[in-house]
């Protein structure tokens, strides 16, 4: 068994600080990034007042939120409605825990550390679930139902997806995962699982803009039917941990993403060693920044699916296809 | 510290499971349901058996019990009477079955005693659970996934009787 020296306390200590306080800063300024791309696909100029290119908007944003009105409901489930905030945003922060920003930089390198992102954002339900019914009105209601059901459907083509993936690679650790797409074929190809499960990657996608209740996928929120979903009876600081919940889980999914089919922190070295050491980290926030950008382009061009088609899409389409490639990938690992 | 922790959980794992019953409301039950199954999750990672651990947060507290609030909401259940109880008799089958349980465990306990001075290690690897699955165990692994399929046909046809 392995001690833990003090040593490895404080380094573990200053990597939670890096990473908590860089994801959570990417989180506010991804409200940002999201209301300004989504600005410009509509023509719009999108926030511009608060500093230059209305860079600090999310402050403000943020100084707004604490001096609202918290307002619960008198209906309303008082134990539930404080919980179902804390129990969303707490399941969503957590998995950052384990995702390997460098190879240096991640928290804890645990053997079945896929798994435990799986477990812990199955978890994370919870929180819209019981928000929707702690509010004790028919809106929150719906959208709590609607999210479950959702949920249920889409969890599992996401965890089906990624199996063709773990045949490959062969192991469940994310450091290793990441390690195994190393290197490259003739010369240029980088050998990225995304070449060779394509349908795995795109039925990972799908699920996962399903799991992050995003458009056009996100039938719990649905403004125009359900004036907010599950959050509508929410106001203040609440509403802003269902927002930075909603923001970590995008996050998770593409860096999920990124460490599954695209390689990682892997890309191109170059420079001095003080450069060489911080490129990892650069190319791996660059394909996550990648896919978020890909998230709010589908949102502002793409409109909302009806319920039945998005329960249908799920189970006859995504399901089946995430099946058809695992038992395809099983034949030809066995076979090479 | 493992021993801090895995009384720690224990009592959670047994406070919660006390609580799935105490409770008047069915959401309240089910809520009580899932702090017990992951805390018996955190039981197995004491044991070393990580894939165990996760696999129990995913299926169990993080689909089933999905499905079971769903059910409670779609059905909107009113908070359970206090009034008569149709099921009264039950208690006074109940306790004795509770007991006849409770005798068949600690009989078993008594009987592996010996096996408790080493653990195998890596019993709950995933690499463990696979062969002991797909090799160890096969026939039985695949009679009972037959046995889950007839259930699933059985429920379907009783639920939809004009297919």
């Amino acid at each position: 068994m392995r001690y833990v020296t003090s040593f490895d306390f404080i380094l573990v200590m200053i990597k939670i600080v890096v990473i908590f306080g860089g994801v959570m800063a990417a989180l506010a300024y991804l409200t940002w990034v999201e209301r300004k791309v989504m600005a410009r696909v509509q023509m719009r100029p999108g926030p511009n007042r608060v500093g230059p290119f209305g860079l600090l908007q999310p402050l403000a944003d943020g100084l707004k939120f604490l001096f609202k009105e918290d307002v619960i409901p008198t209906n309303a489930n008082p134990f539930l409605y404080i919980a179902a905030p804390v129990l969303s945003l707490v399941p969503a922060l957590l998995s950052f825990s384990v995702i390997p920003f460098g190879p240096w930089l991640q928290v804890s390198d645990i053997s079945v550390g896929l798994l435990f992102i799986f477990a812990i954002t199955s978890l994370g339900v919870y929180g819209i679930v019981l928000g929707g019914w702690a509010s004790n009105s028919k809106y929150p209601l719906m959208g709590a139902m609607r999210s479950s059901a959702q949920m249920i459907s889409y969890e599992l083509s996401l965890t089906l997806s990624v199996v063709g993936v773990l045949m490959i690679a062969n192991t469940l650790s994310l450091a290793q995962l990441v390690e195994s797409q190393h290197g490259r074929w003739f010369g240029f190809i980088p050998r990225w699982n995304i070449f060779l499960q394509p349908v795995a990657f795109l039925v990972y996608v799908c699920s996962a803009i399903a799991e992050t209740n995003r458009l056009p996928f996100d039938l719990a929120e649905s403004e125009q039917e359900l004036v907010g979903g599950w959050h509508t009876e929410y106001s203040s600081l609440k509403f802003a941990m269902f927002m930075l919940a909603e923001y970590a889980n995008m996050v998770t999914v593409s860096a999920l993403a990124t460490i599954l089919f695209l390689g990682g922190w892997s890309g191109p070295r170059f420079g001095p060693f003080w450069l060489q050491a911080g490129l990892p980290t650069f190319w791996f926030v660059l394909k996550i920044f990648v896919f978020i950008f890909f998230y709010v382009l589908l949102r502002s061009t793409i409109p909302r699916f009806r319920y039945d088609q998005l329960m249908k899409f799920g189970w006859k389409v995504l399901l089946p296809l995430a099946l058809a490639n695992i038992l395809v990938t099983s034949f030809i690992v066995a076979i090479s | 510290m493992i021993q801090i922790l895995f009384f720690l959980f224990a009592a959670v794992a047994v406070g919660a499971a006390i609580n799935v019953l105490a409770q008047k409301h069915v959401l309240y039950s089910a809520l009580s349901l899932i702090v017990m199954l992951t805390a018996v999750a955190v039981l197995f990672i004491l044991l070393r058996a990580d894939f165990l651990a996760m696999i129990q947060v995913i299926v169990y507290a993080g689909a089933i019990m999905v499905l079971f609030t769903f059910v409670i909401m779609l059905l909107n259940l009113p908070r359970d009477e206090d009034g008569e109880d149709r099921l009264q008799w039950l208690k006074f089958i109940g306790i004795p079955l509770g007991l006849f349980f409770l005798f068949l465990v600690v009989a078993t306990l008594w009987n592996v005693e010996s096996l408790r001075a080493a653990p195998p290690r890596l019993i709950g690897s995933p690499e463990a659970i696979g062969h002991s699955l797909f090799i160890d165990y096969l026939l039985p692994f695949e009679a009972t996934s037959l046995l889950i399929l007839i259930a699933l046909v059985g429920a379907v046809i009783f639920a939809k009787k004009d297919l």
